[in-house]
């Protein structure tokens, strides 16, 4: 599916990056890192495996922490609030990870629930199962409710993933590698399942990936990550009309259609 | 004279890893401690996980009452008929029930017990909490807006510091039956008389110091299970490690904890 056209309001980034720096021992991979992602846009970050990639989305959502530089989430820098502070950032934002991270000692309802029944404890029955069967739906997977997280096929754990995610409204989705190990037609899927959460949920999105049809499909911005800094940023276009031998290659070998 | 020329040079070595090890212990030992208060901040606060302390508690039952009820069953006829010839040589058979009950109660039951859970129930927890490290499940808890801390080691913890006091009773009375069976077979003594001579030697500090050790026990099992679970280095190897230090750190706890009640409660004798 053809990504419909998005209208970010650059005057409202929802996610503030300046001179972010993260080294584990003695190898930097983080080295200065800005970015802004604006209100409503999918940001696309792009790069070769170890690049840090994923440190970046660990360290928006609080689960590292930076050595240096500012990440401001709503205006709060993350590195600096309190822990209540930390857990209310979190319920707004979506993390879906690789291994879609399902607790596989619940059902699919158990799952959706988890994170619901545990940030909103006043609902009633009826209004979680309203949530669940919402969310469930939005993934096109309702009839797998009552399943374990080990009857399900890998493109169904990653739309379970995300409705966990979704039923708690977040208003910034993190999507690390969401096509990492799926089929090419699961993977077109999954890209269309992005957009429509960005549209129907009105999410800004920042999605970790190396998989260039992702990249194309779902992405209002690409930035690239070379050497713990972002080399090029832009549209998919704008990143890929270049003769740098770092970026060049990275096209050449990906399937694009 | 410069005194590192005149020191050989796998001394210096053996001395810098001697270094590393003790900072590694208390390392260790801090991060340990830092995860016992946590422990305490956050298990009596509200919202508390009810349900879960009640689930995980019958998982902790469960997962051990069939070893535990064999366990103390042999246990108690083993120990009696072994002592049997020592108290034979005094002409003292009609001890031998006295011997058991002291025996049992004071220390073999919560010990027993204790070992049993550590290799069940820690390898448990170790195992199950490392793999939901590795596979990110507690990460994605956490990034979800809610406390795995409290969900996963809070309620465990709690589980087996409730539940080990109850297998201990159950063990002891396990262990006394056995016990029983074999005095019976061999003295003919009544179960009427069993019993009573089980309970004559004992007083209530020996019960209040067993339920006590066992309670210790329990923590220790727990929270050792849950220290290296939670903790876990990323990869499927960081799981075994986690279970099989959970086993091992707890036993080699437990046996500590036994011998430092055993000398506080003799102050109280």
């Amino acid at each position: 599916m053809k990504k419909a056209a998005v209208q970010a309001d650059h005057n409202n980034p929802v996610i503030s990056i300046r001179g972010l720096k993260k080294a584990f021992q003695d190898y930097a991979v983080l080295r200065g890192i800005d970015l802004d992602l604006y209100q409503g846009e999918n940001l696309v970050v792009l790069g070769r495996s170890g690049t840090g990639k994923s440190v970046l989305i660990k360290i928006i959502s609080g689960l590292l922490k930076p050595d240096e530089g500012m990440v401001k989430v709503f205006g709060q820098d993350i590195a600096h609030v309190t822990e209540d502070d930390l857990q209310k950032l979190r319920i707004r934002i979506g993390f879906s990870f690789q291994n879609s991270a399902l607790y596989d000692s619940m059902t699919v309802r158990k799952n959706l629930e988890f994170p619901l029944v545990r940030n909103k404890r006043n609902l009633t029955r009826g209004e979680i199962n309203t949530s669940v069967e919402t969310v469930l739906d939005a993934v096109g997977l309702s009839q797998t409710i009552n399943q374990m997280p080990s009857e399900l096929s890998g493109g169904q754990r990653k739309r379970i993933g995300i409705a966990r995610t979704l039923i708690l409204n977040p208003e910034i989705m993190l999507y690390d590698e969401p096509t990492a190990g799926l089929d090419p037609i699961t993977c077109i899927e999954i890209n269309d399942l992005i957009n429509e959460v960005q549209q129907r949920y009105n999410t800004s999105s920042i999605i970790i990936t190396h998989d260039l049809t992702c990249a194309k499909q779902t992405g209002d911005r690409i930035a690239m990550l070379l050497d713990g800094q972002f080399q090029r940023t832009g549209t998919f276009e704008e990143v890929f009309n270049t003769s740098d031998s770092r970026v060049k290659p990275f096209y050449d070998y990906n399937f694009i259609e | 004279m410069d005194n590192t020329q005149s020191i050989p040079k796998h001394t210096n070595k053996r001395l810098a890893k001697l270094k590393q090890s003790l900072s590694d212990f208390f390392l260790t030992l801090y991060n340990i401690n830092k995860f016992i208060l946590r422990f305490f901040r956050e298990a009596f606060v509200p919202p508390f996980e009810l349900k879960e302390v009640v689930r995980q508690c019958y998982e902790v039952g469960v997962r051990s009452f069939t070893l535990i009820s064999v366990t103390g069953f042999i246990v108690g006829v083993i120990f009696t008929k072994q002592s049997r010839p020592s108290l034979s040589q005094f002409g003292a058979e009609s001890w031998l029930p006295s011997l058991v009950s002291i025996a049992i109660m004071r220390a073999l039951a919560p010990l027993v017990t204790a070992l049993i859970a550590s290799g069940k129930v820690g390898s448990s927890i170790g195992a199950e909490l490392g793999s939901m490290r590795v596979t990110e499940q507690i990460d994605a808890m956490e990034v979800s807006g809610t406390k795995p801390f409290k969900y996963l080691v809070c309620t465990r913890v709690l589980a087996t510091t409730l539940t080990i006091p109850i297998l201990s009773t159950y063990t002891g009375f396990v262990a006394l039956f056995g016990g029983y069976l074999n005095v019976t077979q061999n003295e003919g003594t009544t179960w009427t008389t069993f019993i009573q001579e089980v309970f004559e030697p004992l007083t209530f500090t020996d019960f209040v110091a067993s339920l006590i050790k066992s309670i210790v026990f329990g923590f220790t099992i727990g929270i050792v299970g849950c220290y290296q679970g939670y903790n876990s280095n990323k990869g499927t190897e960081g799981v075994g490690k986690a279970a099989n230090g959970a086993v091992i750190t707890a036993m080699f706890l437990v046996f500590i904890e036994e011998v430092i009640i055993v000398q506080i409660t003799g102050w109280f004798r």
